[in-house]
């Protein structure tokens, strides 16, 4: 039994803010969930599939009770950013095996008034592997910073290629009024920006922001009857890439499993893709999902980036509502993945709109790449 | 924690498990060690009751030469956890070791920007504790 093609995203919303003192983590859910199910033409009465992440290890029941919600399916995968692409995939799965038949998915963060620091706030030393790890101080930017170094030497890729990324990225958020940074930027600036860890300097690396978002999915026929043109999941796959027993290639990244798979799944290839919303933590996590996921051999991503290619107007605009790099990140990024793409291909995106996008690729990527990290691909189709 | 020379050291340290005891011992006698599973021969690193590739628990330890290549590394310019923030920069690799596994390691003992893939490198000790040695790089 296949479950492609027979279940839809109905709901997306973007939560507006990107600084939010005022504000709690829950009540940015709950605003998210008003704003997907409104979207959708649904009630909260009408959920009875819960999917979130990023609340603590036992979160989803009081989000649960903050909500008032009485699932009869619940999800809170923990696979770091990416948990909420791989929500999708699991909810396609559960509402068409008749576990659920609404499913909602919630995210909400104030990691920036809170004043969190993520990509160099340290590591942490819990499980096996990282007490091999956590005494010689990898931060998360510099574990990303290994794979992009690493990739600089076997294939040349350059810091001005990796820097094009994010002046990508910059020109899309200068054209979202909600993006946190819309300023024009050049590949001089981002090079002139500090070194944070070599070879990513400081505009190589996401922002961290308040910020949320939701999503509503459900059958692809009740779809049919509510208020937006129906997003269907067309495909989908995970992965989960590690030190395997020492001696892993660090440019083998989890998107090279979970995209050729997903692709197959949905029964289309990466020539088909109108357009492509990446987990851009760093510029090199773009530049080695492209390769992952097909659109360029392995090794190419940097060439492949560059000349606009991924750029609105190009052949394979990336990330048009400006990403994790210029528009938000809240510490976990892949809800908004599906909320920009789902935006796309209902023909919603306003300024960046893709002309005539018809199919989206979406992946996210969790955790730290050149370490332990998830990867989700989900094929979307739009009407 | 007290170092040896009794100064504070605020940078992690390992938490000794049963199933990594014999490699922490071997670091505190200043020997690097590696597994290898006497069923179906695979090395492993970091160290593990079972043998990853065939779940044998039929493990020896092999004492590693100590020399290597940096397969990769990172100079870090930005580390807000104390003890890390007060040794900026400093370089965060992968090296591999002769004996074909690859660990996370600090190159220590040369200017930060020398560094190369690549480059031989050789183990050091570093005591931290009486208990934790940890296993650094110097050019060799």
């Amino acid at each position: 039994m296949s479950i492609w093609r027979k279940t839809a995203v109905v709901g997306a919303y973007e939560h507006p803010t990107r600084f939010a003192p005022h504000m709690t983590p829950f009540q940015i859910h709950a605003e998210s969930a008003r704003g997907a199910l409104a979207d959708a033409g649904l009630t909260i009465r009408d959920v009875d599939g819960f999917f979130t992440s990023g609340v603590g290890p036992i979160g989803i029941m009081s989000l649960a009770q903050h909500l008032d919600l009485r699932p009869c399916y619940l999800d809170a995968q923990s696979i770091g950013g990416s948990s909420f692409v791989s929500h999708c995939l699991h909810a396609a799965a559960a509402i068409a095996g008749g576990l659920c038949a609404v499913a909602l998915v919630t995210y909400g963060s104030t990691a920036a008034s809170e004043r969190f620091a993520i990509g160099t706030g340290g590591s942490f030393a819990t499980e096996p592997p990282d007490h091999f790890e956590a005494p010689f101080g990898p931060t998360i930017v510099g574990s990303y910073a290994l794979v992009a170094q690493r990739h600089m030497h076997e294939y040349g890729t350059t810091s001005e290629q990796l820097a094009e990324i994010a002046v990508t990225m910059r020109r899309h958020a200068s054209l979202n009024p909600h993006a946190k940074y819309r300023d024009p930027i050049t590949v001089e600036d981002v090079i002139a920006s500090r070194m944070i860890s070599s070879p990513l300097h400081l505009l190589d690396c996401c922002m961290i922001s308040d910020g949320g978002g939701a999503l509503v999915l459900t059958s692809a026929e009740r779809a049919r009857d509510l208020r937006k043109p129906p997003v269907l999941i067309l495909g989908g796959a995970e992965a989960v890439r590690h030190g395997e027993i020492g001696t892993r290639d660090l440019l083998d990244v989890a998107a090279f499993q979970s995209g050729p798979l997903a692709f197959r799944r949905a029964g289309v290839t990466p020539g088909d893709v109108d357009m492509c919303m990446v987990y851009d933590s760093y510029t090199i996590t773009v530049l080695t999902t492209l390769e992952g996921l097909g659109f360029c051999p392995r090794g190419e991503g940097g060439a492949f980036s560059a000349g606009g290619r991924i750029g609105l107007g190009g052949a394979l605009p990336v990330n048009t509502d400006g990403g994790g790099l210029s528009s938000n990140h809240p510490g976990m990024r892949g809800i908004f993945l599906v909320i920009e793409a789902t935006r796309q291909l209902r023909g919603e995106a306003g300024p960046v709109q893709v002309r005539d996008a018809h199919l989206a690729c979406v992946h996210g990527t969790g955790g730290m790449l050149g370490q332990r990290h998830s990867g989700v691909t989900l094929i979307l189709g739009g009407t | 924690m007290s170092k040896p020379d009794g100064t504070s050291y605020q940078k992690y340290l390992p938490r000794i498990d049963e199933e990594s005891r014999g490699y922490w011992e071997a670091l505190a006698r200043h020997e690097l060690h590696v597994q290898r599973c006497r069923d179906c021969g695979a090395k492993r690193f970091y160290p593990r009751a079972l043998c990853p590739v065939c779940l044998s628990a039929a493990t020896e330890w092999v004492r590693a030469s100590g020399r290597g290549t940096v397969y990769t590394f990172t100079v870090t310019y930005q580390n807000q956890a104390p003890g890390y923030r007060d040794a900026l920069p400093y370089v965060l690799a992968v090296v591999d070791l002769a004996e074909g596994v690859r660990l996370m390691t600090n190159v220590v003992d040369c200017a930060p920007e020398a560094v190369r893939i690549g480059m031989p490198v050789e183990v050091l000790f570093e005591d931290v504790t009486p208990e934790v040695s940890l296993p650094k790089f110097r050019p060799a």
